[in-house]
């Protein structure tokens, strides 16, 4: 009994002691990395190069990649998720920077009201706010079909054809994540000091002028992060095109996340699953690497 | 002139907030239209217009929901893991922020090199090796296989290594020389001061675990441990009796505890997405 305290106390003053004290906090974290980052990231690549046969995994080389880009379905859900990369990203951060410069601006009153209720959307559980704008879209008594035709237009079968699908993501997308890269933005907003506006005011700038001269080249770094996570965001969209579309139709809405939860989970194909994820990897790499270029420009 | 350019001004005044009125309009009407929804009858939802104003059908919507989805147990599950992964993961990132901002040690630069650098990384790559572990570890269908993988949240730690990084290093070097152990020093003079900091963390890693829906989905396979957004997207993927109020009653269930901690939280919320800039 006592000869147990002591090693406790031991260990104690051993865990305590200024060399050993970062190993002991660290370790938990350094634990799960490796078991739940560093490790999956090495098992998916081997199982990119095999195939499940005959109950076993074999290798099979780059079969897996060969197969992938003779893959019809997968070349619609890369086209569909570059599609909503060009178009969305740059709507929502634009807008989100527009919002951010309006509720900066010094005269306006209610700043907080504005920043909390333009941030709300992205509260909003993905599944749950979709479902919401499910019922929006309609195609026969959703809400915003009614407008359409108030305002004299055609009703629009939002999830039956191609393009209309393909946007009511968009649409969808841009009300949930707008009002969080705004709050992102503001801060690299408020970091801009008021002097650097008051001498443009002297020289004469009007609002265009301070935005695109001083305003955007001083936010670009936040820029920068909020297009890089966003696009992060987009290539792994998953839960707005399972709930809203289901991909459909024929595969129009198909996001690269969905082709790999379908070919991972639904036909448990693992290995197929993994080399769609190096694809994903390797296309976020590129894409880092590109808007870091852009950036220094 | 000068008339001229305050007239200017003024009529700009008047575009920003029209502007900034109409954008928080359709911000917040979603929200409007899903709380009246659910107390609404499907007939009122598909109807030219759609009802918009609350209707006198919620405790028939809660009935009808109630013999769809066990309410209760989802509120359960989904209050589980999203506590106890916020408990584990705040003691974890807390002291790892700690050590990763305060201390010089071998491997420090590769750790955190390799934090950020997993940042970049798509979950969805994780998800098959995931699975399998999960398999080989027998724990499919648990609420330990949602939480524990998640728990490789390369933004939490660096989230907490920010905000460690401004704590004074004076107040730990005093600690240390009034003879404090390391311990003694992280848990009664660190953890109390980056309260903020803390409360920002308890907030994100609540949120996203709330929220979580691709990961839960693979790993749960039975109704009784279904979370919140899984449960949803059962109920709205089963085709018989498709009832558009009662699947927003559940909705609003959903999101309704989030929007509450939000308005009192909103200081935490938006310092958890500013990664860690935590201003009192």
């Amino acid at each position: 009994m006592k000869r147990g305290k002591g090693e406790t106390k031991s260990l104690w003053r051993r865990l305590n002691s200024l060399k050993n004290f970062p190993y002991f906090l660290i370790a938990p974290t350094v634990i799960i990395f490796v078991v739940f980052m560093v490790y999956p990231i090495v098992y998916s690549l081997i199982l990119s190069f095999q195939e499940f046969k005959h109950g076993t995994y074999s290798f099979v080389g780059l079969k897996n990649y060969i197969v992938l880009f003779k893959d019809p379905i997968f070349y619609k859900a890369l086209m569909n998720t570059f599609f909503y990369l060009i178009v969305q990203v740059p709507i929502m951060i634009g807008l989100a920077l527009i919002i951010a410069v309006f509720v900066e601006e010094k005269h306006v009153k209610g700043k907080a009201f504005w920043r909390t209720s333009i941030f709300l959307p992205s509260i909003t559980a993905l599944v749950a706010y979709a479902l919401v704008f499910k019922v929006l879209f309609n195609g026969d008594y959703g809400l915003i079909n009614y407008v359409i035709s108030a305002l004299g237009g055609d009703k629009v079968q939002w999830f039956y054809s191609k393009w209309p699908a393909r946007f009511s993501i968009i649409i969808s997308i841009t009300w949930r994540w707008t009002g969080y890269n705004m709050i992102i933005l503001l801060a690299g907003l408020q970091a801009i000091p008021e002097s650097v506006y008051e001498s443009a005011a002297i020289d004469g700038a009007g609002f265009w002028k301070k935005l695109t001269y001083i305003t955007v080249p001083m936010v670009k770094p936040i820029l920068l992060f909020t297009t890089i996570t966003s696009t992060i965001g987009t290539l792994q969209l998953f839960d707005e095109p399972y709930v809203l579309t289901q991909g459909g139709p024929d595969y129009a809405t198909i996001t690269i996340g969905q082709y790999l939860y379908n070919n991972g989970f639904v036909y448990m194909n693992f290995g197929y699953a993994s080399a769609i994820g190096y694809v994903m990897v390797f296309i976020i790499g590129i894409l880092s690497v590109l808007q870091f270029k852009i950036k220094d420009n | 002139m000068v008339n001229d350019t305050k007239k200017k001004s003024r009529i700009g005044h008047v575009v920003i907030y029209i502007f900034l009125a109409i954008t928080t309009f359709i911000s917040i009407f979603p929200f409007y239209f899903m709380f009246i929804s659910g107390s609404n009858t499907n007939k009122d939802i598909l109807s030219n217009p759609p009802k918009l104003s609350f209707g006198p059908y919620l405790a028939e919507n809660f009935k009808m929901l109630s013999e769809r989805m066990d309410i209760l147990l989802t509120t359960y599950n989904t209050l589980f893991v999203s506590i106890v992964y916020t408990l584990l993961a705040v003691f974890i990132y807390s002291a790892a922020g700690y050590i990763l901002a305060k201390f010089n040690f071998v491997g420090r630069t590769v750790i955190f090199g390799f934090i950020m650098l997993s940042m970049m990384i798509p979950t969805q790559v994780l998800y098959v090796p995931w699975f399998k572990m999960m398999i080989g570890a027998g724990m499919t269908d648990s609420h330990w296989g949602v939480i524990l993988p998640m728990l490789a949240n390369s933004f939490g730690v660096f989230l907490m290594r920010q905000n460690m990084l401004s704590f004074p290093t004076a107040l730990i070097e005093a600690a240390r020389i009034d003879g404090s152990t390391e311990t003694r020093t992280f848990f009664s003079i660190v953890l109390p001061n980056v309260k903020p900091a803390l409360g920002a963390l308890v907030i994100y890693m609540f949120t996203s675990m709330w929220n979580n829906f691709m990961w839960p989905l693979i790993i749960l396979g039975s109704k009784t441990k279904y979370t919140f957004p899984v449960a949803l997207a059962m109920l709205d993927g089963n085709p018989t009796n498709k009832n558009y109020a009662v699947i927003m009653l559940a909705t609003s269930i959903a999101t309704l505890p989030i929007l509450i901690i939000f308005l009192i939280f909103q200081k935490q919320f938006v310092a958890g997405v500013m990664g860690g800039s935590v201003k009192e």
